[in-house]
């Protein structure tokens, strides 16, 4: 099940754990990546607290943890190379994996039509 | 200020056309970015050639009443400690507008132009520095150009993108100033910029702009770049940002810009001091500054941005000093940045640290430029 955040975010569930990263939509807005901060494996993060850093040449952008949860995974690949993010940002270029406090608060969250519109 | 009205630029329909993102600068809404991002522009304008719209920026003329050129730089130099008079016609200068504490009030190019100065001012300071010019400098005109706009032209295939609407400008070295006409257009035409490459400055008049942009642009080595771009090829290129990198608090020796002082300006020289703060920046040419602008380079990948603060080690307890513009530099493959430090901290290889978000990340005092500049001299 997918699902997205009006901080364009997105969560693919699967049971209590989130795959979690940012929009194609949020992005394009950003501009090429030169750097990304994760989480470390093991912090456990509230709903709309800061998870990870984003910056282009440009600017540095946050970007909030969409629900309460510990952090299971996290991918080094967009550490190493933040162009992932851009280039396959709903895909290769997801951020952490998140072991959700409560997987129901998941149903609060927007689902991809919901997201389309707020963004059109 | 959010309810003001932007000024646009004779360029605004053109970005527009290209596809630019706008944001407001200096009053005027201008194209921080085109569709191919801040990366791609940076890295085009070094490897072939970029075309920057930099209209917002103060066109000036002063001319003295009596009509010479001596009287018009003679006059200048009561405000800008450089060597006006001894410029050569058809040769330009950088310079800056000091304060009476020795504090920068504006970084400006100066050319003469045989009988008189042509001054390109910064955009967010032109009406303070006109009406500066024309409070202190009695003797002269002083007139804004409000029917022109400039066009930059940087990067290695400049030359041979403007030799195709204007053969001669082969002819020109880094810092020469020539009318030329472009499609017929009166224009003037300096080998300078602001990224580090050799290029242009070419000042058009405003209803033939789109016109000259476009004829550019038809190049396909030439390639239209934002704000965004033109603030990290500056960066790069260790060339100040007025307000970020020197402002009212700096003195021009504290930034580094001395060498812009020439030896006839100088205690001993044949026009020392005579302009506002010279006993400050005498002082500071003598005894040397208390605290210099430096290059660091963040040891890590984060970028270190402006107003992130500056310590001797890793903790709260030695504030030094603070970054003054800072960004990930897309020609050195890594976080760059600009700040002051104490004088005895300024040595290159010295290492000081960096507040961000809580961390305190370590940087290396480098020396300036972080590029090697290609300007033909």
């Amino acid at each position: 099940m997918l699902k997205f955040t009006a901080e364009h975010e997105w969560l693919k569930l699967d049971g209590d754990v989130a795959t979690v990263g940012i929009t194609a939509h949020a992005a394009e807005q950003l501009g090429d990546l030169v750097f990304v901060e994760l989480p470390e494996v093991g912090a456990e993060l509230a709903k709309d607290g800061n998870a990870a850093t984003v910056e282009s040449v440009k600017a540095a952008s946050d970007v909030y943890c969409p629900l309460d949860g510990e952090v299971t995974e996290i991918n080094q690949a967009i550490v190493d190379d933040p162009s992932l993010v851009n280039s396959d940002p709903q895909g290769a270029g997801w951020f952490f994996r998140l072991k959700l406090k409560n997987a129901s608060d998941a149903d609060a969250l927007l689902d991809e039509a919901a997201y389309k519109e707020l963004i059109a | 200020m959010d309810d003001q009205i932007l000024k646009q630029t004779p360029l605004h329909a053109l970005h527009l056309s290209l596809g630019a993102r706008m944001v407001p600068f200096a009053g005027y809404d201008m194209p921080v970015q085109y569709p191919a991002g801040v990366l791609k522009e940076h890295l085009h304008t070094r490897a072939a050639a970029g075309l920057f719209d930099v209209s917002h920026m103060g066109q000036v003329i002063v001319r003295a009443k009596t009509g010479t050129y001596e009287d018009a730089a003679l006059a200048l130099e009561s405000l800008v400690p450089v060597d006006i008079l001894g410029l050569k016609p058809g040769r330009q200068r950088y310079g800056f507008f000091t304060g009476e504490n020795g504090g920068i009030l504006d970084d400006l190019m100066i050319t003469n132009r045989g009988d008189h100065l042509f001054v390109v001012v910064n955009a967010s300071c032109k009406e303070a520095d006109i009406a500066h010019m024309r409070a202190r400098l009695a003797g002269c005109d002083v007139s804004l150009l409000e029917d022109r706009a400039l066009l930059a032209l940087q990067g290695p295939r400049a030359e041979g993108v403007l030799a195709a609407l204007w053969p001669d400008v082969t002819d020109m070295k880094f810092m020469d100033v020539r009318d030329a006409l472009l499609h017929d257009a009166p224009c003037i035409v300096s080998r300078s910029g602001y990224s580090g490459e050799d290029g242009f400055e070419i000042s058009v008049p405003a209803d033939q702009a789109e016109q000259i942009a476009k004829a550019l642009l038809e190049d396909p080595h030439c390639m239209p770049i934002g704000l965004g771009a033109r603030d990290s090829l500056r960066l790069e290129a260790g060339l100040c940002l007025y307000g970020n990198d020197i402002d009212t608090t700096t003195s021009p020796v504290e930034a580094g810009l001395e060498w812009a002082i020439r030896k006839a300006r100088r205690p001993g020289g044949a026009r020392a001091g005579g302009y506002p703060g010279a006993a400050r920046i005498e002082e500071d040419l003598e005894k040397g500054p208390v605290r210099r602008r430096v290059g660091l380079k963040p040891e890590g990948k984060a970028p270190v941005r402006a107003h992130a603060g500056l310590f001797a080690e890793d903790s709260p307890e030695s504030p030094i000093g603070e970054i003054t513009s800072g960004t990930f530099g897309p020609s050195t493959e890594g976080p760059v940045a600009m700040g002051y430090v104490p004088a005895s901290l300024a040595e290159p290889g010295t290492r000081v640290f960096a507040e961000v978000r809580g961390k305190y990340l370590p940087l290396v005092v480098t020396a300036l430029p972080f590029i090697t500049p290609t300007y033909k001299r």
